[in-house]
Order: structure tokens, then C-alpha cells, then sequence
């Protein structure tokens, strides 16, 4: 099986996972799930990481690389540290 | 230290496992805060594995931007009102946005370099890149609606919808070109035509229908990460971004049912435009029998000793920061032995579950807080609702009048309480520019003011009490 034969496998059924996760989320937490899929989203820093560490990357796709970098952790740094700050509002009577 | 590519393909796995219980854990407040950790673990894990593989060799510029991120993030965590919560949030899904076309345009720079760019990957690239690109600038002007930079009014204009079509076409042919020539004119063509659609896509949205919009950015953000990881061929981005991608779709879909409008209808948008509306027959009929207005200590009369008060917050009650004085309302009837909740409309505020996060900041207990379909039998036996800065979601037409632009959107049934008091500036229709036929029931009485002035004159009138 081709590569991306298998990467297509893998999304699909992570479609499915994502499906029936999200479903069981209750609506109060819904504010905070946009924030942690936010945080979650900044997985992405993983091919940002790729794409600057690479030993013979030019000086240009360093650079960028180098901005997805910071965009991503603000992303992953905002994302969880918001929504920690957030859910701890939540509180059960007392 | 280096760890083998199968070693970290584990590690990928067990971070992807993290993610899902992070998910997993916002069935329930208790569980909330758990699962927020076991995400930052994943994310942790998943970071350290792509260090020490093999790929990654030089640290410099890696290391200057997560530290320039964490202290930009962390900072921007600490200090965001609650209120402002759906900027901070576009604003993170334009971040998203643009790091994947960075990421995909420096995958292609060094590809390029190596020579082993393929038709595959370059598709791969491009689907990334207008993706990640139509994410971004739709994000921008999201968020400059949110903060009231540019207005939150539909911006509608003739042959829209077809200079859309247009852009769009010509980035498919762009990319496809690209894909077959490794053309950069191509390239640079495309990317730039997604940026411009990504704008004109949002900017016709309307401001009342942030909530779809925040869902929607949040949806292509998690597509945009998948995409890069089909092209890095990287299980666990595509992982990610399909949870994410499927959590922004589902909340999109949740809000769309909330206002009885199809998806269709909010992107092509230009709703809430029509401010002077046509009034119907009934809406007609009610405003002739005109409204009653009462004062606080009327409220007060009908709220200290009832048995149960239903509260209808919405972005009204946000806007004049009224949360606050409402909690202390409610513990002073809670001390009276009356029963309070809270009601919430599942578009109540700027984004999904906004109200509830509002509610909490003031410590309201979650367990007061319901949502629509929970609290809507309960307001037969409800002696007070206490409307705060809501309209539209509690107003019957919905559900009496066929011919109302808002006919068969899912309302809070707040019309069948036994007293209704309506907190409330002024006369001006909602968002959806409709009459409110509630005002005009019996049983219903407008308390004119700012809803913190008026909330804090309950507190006072109770507590300085003696009735």
C-alpha cells in the first residue's frame, strides 16, 4: 500500500474517533474545547520543527520555518494555558 | 540523543492516544482540567520526539521561537477577558492558519532543493497551502469584527457570490498548473488568490453569526494541520487535524441548528442586514397594545419570595458586565430559600459555550447553569424568568408566527413562566431585527437601564430588604 494510500486510512478513521468524541463533549464546556482543539491545532509546530531543523535547509525556508515556530507555540503555549484558566472557573456548589 | 524514526512514530502514537482523552475529558466540568493535562503531555511528548529524531539537526531558530511563543502565549493567556475570548481564539486559528502555509511553503523550498519534489507531495502542498491560507485571512477579519476595528455588518455587494466562484476556480487551475509544472508563478498566484478568499468569504457574515464563523475557522484550522500532515506524511498531524477539524464541523452544525439557518445560508451570509424588517400582522397587533415597564423594587416584590427565578443571560449582559451583580442576586435569593437558574441558549454570546465561561468567571456553579433543552420544562413552574440582555432566542414568534424571519429557530420557552421581567436598554430589535412579541404578553414587564445598574439595584433592594 502507497504511503499516502495509508495516511488516507489513517485520516479517515480518525474522522470517525473526532466524530464521536466531540459528540460526548457537553455544550458548557464548549468555549473551552474551541480553546484546547486550538492548542491541540498547534501541533502543527511538529512539521514547523521539520521544516527549520533540517541540516541543509536554506536560509530562506529557515526563516520561515523559524515564524511558523513562534506562531505555533503561541499557539500550543495560549491555547492550554487559556483553557486551564478557563476551566478552573468551573466549580461545583459548594 | 537521536531515537530511531520507528521509535518516534510511538511516540506519535501514544501523543495522538493524549489528545483524544484531552478531548475525551471535556465530557464533564470534573474530568475538564484533567484532560487539559494529559493534552499538554501529548503535546510535550510529541515535540521532544520530533527533537531528537533524526530530521532535526540545527536548533537555533527553533529554540528563539518557542521561547518567543511561549512567553507571547502565556502572556496572551493571562490577560485576555473572558469577554474577549472569541478574538483570542480567531486570532489563534489565523496563527494555525498561516504556520501551515509557512510550513508548506518551506517543505517546498527545501524539497525543491533535495529534488524530490513529486506530483503527490505538490498537490499535497497546495491543498495545505490554500487551506491554511483561507484560514488565516478569514481569521483576520473575523477578529477585526469581534474587536470592532471594521464593522460587524454584513458587507454585501453585487456579483459576490460569483467573484468567489471565480477566485476559486482560478486557484484550483493555479494549483493543478502547479502541481503538473512546479510553476512558482502558479504557486505564488494561488496562494495569494486564497488569501483575498479567505476575506471575502467572511467579510459578508454578519456579526450575529460569530458563533458559526469561530466554529467554521476552527474546523479549516484542523483541515490545514491534517493537509500538512499528508504532506509531510506525518501520522500524527493528520490525526489532529481530522479531531479538530471534526470538533469545529460539529459545533459549526450545533449552532446553525440553534438558529434553524443551514450552513449554506450563514456563508453566504448578509443576514441581520435588513434592520428595518417588514413587521408582521401579529408583531403589529402586540405593539399596539404597547408594553408595560416596572421598576426594581416591582421585581423585587415578585422574586423574594417566589419558589423558583429562571435567569435568561445573554451577550447583553456581557457587554455591561452584569455577571457579577447577578451572582450576588442569586446567593441573596438562594438565602431566601428561593430556587435559581440559570437558562442558556446554545448561541447565547460569541461563540460556542461563551455564556457558561462568563457565568463561571462570576462563580456562578455550573450545576445552576442548564442548557436550552433541560431548562425548557421547567418554566411552566418557574414563578420569575429574569431576562439579561437576551432577545431574539426568547422570543415566541419562533414558534406562533410562520411569517417571522426567526420562524422555527429552537427557543428557551421563557413566555411560559408565570411573571416575565425583561431587562433591557432600549426598544431596539435584536440582532435578527425582529419585534419580540414576549414584551408584549401580559405577564411580562421591561425594566429599562444598563443590566449592571439594574442588577445591582435588585441586590441593594434585596438586601436592604424588609418587605
Amino acid at each position: 500500500m502507497p504511503d499516502t494510500l495509508v495516511a488516507l486510512y489513517v485520516f479517515v478513521l480518525a474522522c470517525f474517533i473526532g466524530y464521536y468524541v466531540i459528540w460526548g463533549v457537553t455544550p458548557s464546556l464548549h468555549t473551552p474545547l474551541v480553546s484546547l482543539t486550538n492548542a491541540i491545532s498547534g501541533i502543527i509546530i511538529v512539521g514547523a520543527l521539520l521544516v527549520t531543523g533540517l541540516e541543509e535547509a536554506s536560509t530562506a525556508a529557515e526563516i520561515m520555518g523559524f515564524f511558523a515556530v513562534l506562531l505555533a507555540s503561541i499557539n500550543v503555549f495560549g491555547g492550554f494555558l487559556v483553557t486551564n484558566r478557563m476551566l478552573a472557573m468551573f466549580k461545583k456548589k459548594k | 540523543m537521536q531515537i530511531s524514526a520507528n521509535y518516534q512514530a510511538l511516540a506519535y502514537l501514544v501523543s495522538a492516544i493524549l489528545f483524544i482523552f484531552a478531548l475525551k475529558g471535556l465530557t464533564h466540568p470534573a474530568t475538564a482540567r484533567r484532560g487539559n493535562y494529559y493534552g499538554m503531555a501529548g503535546m510535550a511528548l510529541a515535540i521532544i520526539a520530533t527533537l531528537v529524531g533524526a530530521e532535526v539537526q540545527s536548533y537555533g531558530f527553533i529554540i528563539a521561537g518557542v521561547a518567543a511563543g511561549a512567553v507571547i502565549g502565556a502572556a496572551l493567556a493571562a490577560k485576555v477577558k473572558m469577554t474577549a475570548m472569541p478574538q483570542l481564539v480567531a486570532a489563534l486559528h489565523s496563527f494555525v492558519g498561516m504556520a501551515a502555509v509557512l510550513v508548506a511553503i518551506g517543505t517546498y523550498v527545501n524539497r525543491a532543493a533535495a529534488g524530490t519534489l513529486n506530483p503527490v507531495l505538490m498537490t499535497e502542498l497546495a491543498v495545505g497551502i490554500v487551506i491554511g491560507a483561507i484560514t488565516f485571512s478569514g481569521s483576520v477579519i473575523a477578529f477585526g469584527k469581534l474587536q470592532g476595528i471594521i464593522s460587524g455588518k454584513p458587507v454585501v455587494f453585487k456579483g459576490q457570490h460569483l467573484l468567489n466562484a471565480a477566485m476559486g476556480l482560478a486557484i484550483v487551475a493555479f494549483g493543478a498548473h502547479f502541481g503538473m509544472t512546479e510553476s512558482v508563478v502558479s504557486l505564488t498566484l494561488m496562494t495569494l488568490f486564497s488569501f483575498v478568499l479567505g476575506f471575502t468569504l467572511i467579510i459578508p457574515i454578519g456579526g450575529a453569526d460569530m458563533p458559526v464563523i469561530i466554529s467554521m475557522l476552527n474546523s479549516y484550522s484542523g483541515w490545514a494541520a491534517a493537509a500538512t500532515g499528508f504532506t509531510l506524511q506525518n501520522n500524527l498531524l493528520i490525526i489532529v487535524g481530522a479531531l479538530v477539524g471534526f470538533s469545529g464541523a460539529i459545533l459549526s452544525y450545533i449552532m446553525c441548528r440553534a438558529m434553524n439557518r443551514s450552513i449554506i445560508n450563514v456563508v453566504f451570509g448578509g443576514f441581520g442586514s435588513d434592520s428595518s424588517g417588514g413587521t408582521s400582522s401579529a408583531a403589529a397587533l402586540a405593539v399596539e397594545k404597547g408594553v408595560r415597564s416596572a421598576s426594581v423594587e416591582d421585581a423585587i416584590y415578585w422574586m423574594e419570595d417566589a419558589g423558583k427565578v429562571i435567569i435568561i443571560p445573554g451577550y447583553g449582559m456581557a457587554v455591561a458586565q452584569a455577571q457579577h451583580a447577578l451572582k450576588e442576586f442569586m446567593d441573596l435569593l438562594i438565602e431566601r430559600g428561593v430556587e435559581v437558574k440559570f437558562a442558556i441558549h446554545p448561541v447565547a454570546g460569541r461563540m460556542p459555550g461563551h455564556m457558561n465561561v462568563l457565568l463561571a468567571e462570576a462563580d456562578i456553579p455550573y450545576d445552576h447553569v442548564l442548557e436550552m433543552d433541560e431548562i425548557n420544562p421547567e418554566f411552566p413552574t418557574a414563578d420569575v424568568a429574569l431576562v439579561v440582555g437576551a432577545n431574539d432566542v426568547t422570543n415566541p414568534a419562533a414558534k406562533t408566527d410562520p411569517t417571522s424571519p426567526i420562524h422555527g429557530m429552537p427557543i428557551l420557552d421563557v413566555s411560559k413562566a408565570k411573571q416575565i421581567y425583561v431587562i433591557k436598554r432600549s426598544m431596539n430589535p435584536g440582532y435578527a431585527g425582529v419585534d419580540n412579541l414576549l414584551y408584549y404578553q401580559d405577564n411580562c414587564a421591561l425594566i429599562f437601564g444598563d443590566a449592571k445598574a439594574v442588577c445591582e439595584g435588585l441586590a441593594s433592594a434585596l438586601k436592604g430588604g424588609g418587605h
